[in-house]
């Protein structure tokens, strides 16, 4: 059975608030506050993108690990805004991080559940035996359209995941589920995204997600209150906080993974990044549910148990998440849309 | 897409800092050298290729207001010269700060950033830049 060896976030710094995006669109702040439950997103710099932050979160999760980087035998990454069309991410990590050229590696797709897909395809490899560690990175620099209210969500962030034989957190069982679903959707060669209305909802986010939870359950023989802690994929902090009560989880159990609120939907990052936060304050024997969900749609499960190696983990050889989380730097509307390449510049 | 060879030959040091040390007077140099400059004939085959910390603290700095084109977006910023823990002056961008709170002295650590993109079709050029520890 794999387990979680190590992990590692990487938030950028630069946030802004729901408040500044709202003065811009004349829209009211209460409602994406309330309604949505975002209070600010996070903004990545003129120079980061999803390799820069992987990188970031990659070297967070080695550090801690300590482990030898020539047994890392495989390093996926998903996302859904790799820097390149053609030119996997994962090659040009395996020399940023100084991993061994003899290395398994790829980019995924799946809307904001390709990190998670890594994740499994690096615990088929450990389980089967084909390598003693791998690294699955999920990582986002997503794109709202100006005046969608996508614009108020969609940010920027990465988490790693050194999945191993012997680890801090055990991975009991890992489910996934996949329909044909149009809820959210971008072309080839688009600078946006396109959602389908009605459909990001009930037939999307809470049939995939629920249907995760409760297969995962069903499978392991357990309910809500077997669990320490339970995160969910976060395109808002409202649907995750829904979802949980749908299936019978209290606030305590969610709160500790719940992010999107203060650094917006990380994407491909969302559900893992919740998850580092609630390993960096989890204690042996906690039970885990973990349920990310990608659009088109799918949700991948797992069921986690942190174990007594807990104990003696260099977490604190790199900075914690929230720790980044806690030292914003707020920018304003204009500095946003500089940031983010939104302005034609001479000779575009 | 001339730069793409030579951003290639460098990309290890450009991403990880890595350089070399003379075996035969324990020197740490950074960029890279193939020969000591102070051992020279002694040195050869005794470079050996060494990672840097990434640590280090601000040695002298510039605020950089009228940068070339491409670096129009991340106008004003900050380049530094830094110290490293191990020992070699490093120049590097200091990412993610008011440029008028950069002091001498200041603790830094490196970050992976994008240094150079060539317009819209061309390699991406990613390296070493500093961040406020
Ligand atoms: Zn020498």
């Amino acid at each position: 059975m794999s387990s979680i060896v190590s992990y590692g976030s990487y938030v950028p710094r630069f946030r802004i608030k729901a408040e500044e995006i709202a003065r811009i669109w004349g829209e009211n702040p209460e409602n994406i506050k309330g309604g949505l439950m975002i209070y600010s997103k996070s903004v990545p710099g003129p120079d980061e993108d999803v390799l820069t932050i992987s990188a970031e979160a990659a070297k967070n999760a080695i550090k801690r690990s300590g482990i030898d980087k020539s047994t890392i035998g495989a390093i996926f990454v998903g996302s859904e805004s790799h820097p390149y069309a053609v030119k996997p991410t994962a090659s040009i990590l395996v020399e940023a991080l100084g991993l061994p050229n003899s290395i398994h590696s790829a980019d995924y797709e799946f809307a904001c559940k390709a990190g998670t897909a890594a994740m499994q395809n690096v615990m088929g490899l450990v389980d089967s035996g084909m390598i003693e560690n791998g690294l699955a990175i999920g990582a986002d620099t997503s794109q709202g359209a100006p005046g969608d209210a996508l614009e108020y969500s969609a940010s920027a962030g990465g988490t790693a995941y050194i999945i191993g034989k012997k680890g801090i957190a055990d991975i009991n069982r890992t489910y996934s589920y996949t329909t044909d679903t149009p809820d959210f959707w971008r072309r080839e060669g688009e600078k946006y995204p396109s959602h389908g209305g009605r459909f990001t909802g009930e037939p999307a986010y809470f049939k995939h997600v629920l249907m995760g939870a409760k297969k995962m359950m069903e499978m392991q023989n357990t309910k809500p209150t077997d669990y320490d802690y339970a995160v969910f994929h976060q395109p808002n902090g409202k649907f995750p906080t829904r979802a949980a009560k749908m299936l019978g989880f209290k606030e305590e159990q969610v709160k500790d993974g719940l992010l999107t609120p203060i650094i917006g939907n990380t994407y491909s990052a969302s559900m893992m990044i919740g998850l580092s936060a609630i390993l960096e304050k989890s204690e042996p024997g906690d039970r885990i549910l973990a349920v990310a969900f990608g659009s088109g749609a799918g949700s991948d499960a797992f069921d986690i148990t942190v174990n007594d190696s807990i104990r003696s983990f260099n977490k604190n050889a790199a900075t914690g998440v929230m720790d980044q989380i806690n030292r914003p730097i707020w920018v304003d509307y204009a500095n946003y849309v500089k940031y983010r390449g939104k302005i034609l510049m001479r000779g575009e | 897409m001339s730069e793409v060879p030579r951003f290639w030959r460098e990309a290890k040091h450009r991403y990880r800092l890595v350089g070399t040390r003379c075996e035969n007077c324990n020197t740490l140099y950074f960029p890279p050298r193939d020969i000591c400059p102070k051992c020279r004939r002694e040195s050869v085959g005794k470079m050996r290729e060494e990672e840097l910390s990434g640590e280090g603290e601000i040695y002298s700095f510039t605020i950089v207001h009228d940068g070339l084109e491409q670096f129009k977006l991340q106008v004003p910023y900050v380049m530094a010269l830094i110290k490293t823990k191990e020992g070699p002056l490093v120049t590097g961008q200091i990412v993610d700060c008011d440029p008028s709170e950069i002091k001498i002295g200041m603790n830094v650590r490196s970050v992976l950033r994008k240094v150079r993109t060539e317009g819209k079709s061309g390699i991406l050029q990613y390296g070493y830049k500093f961040e406020l520890k």
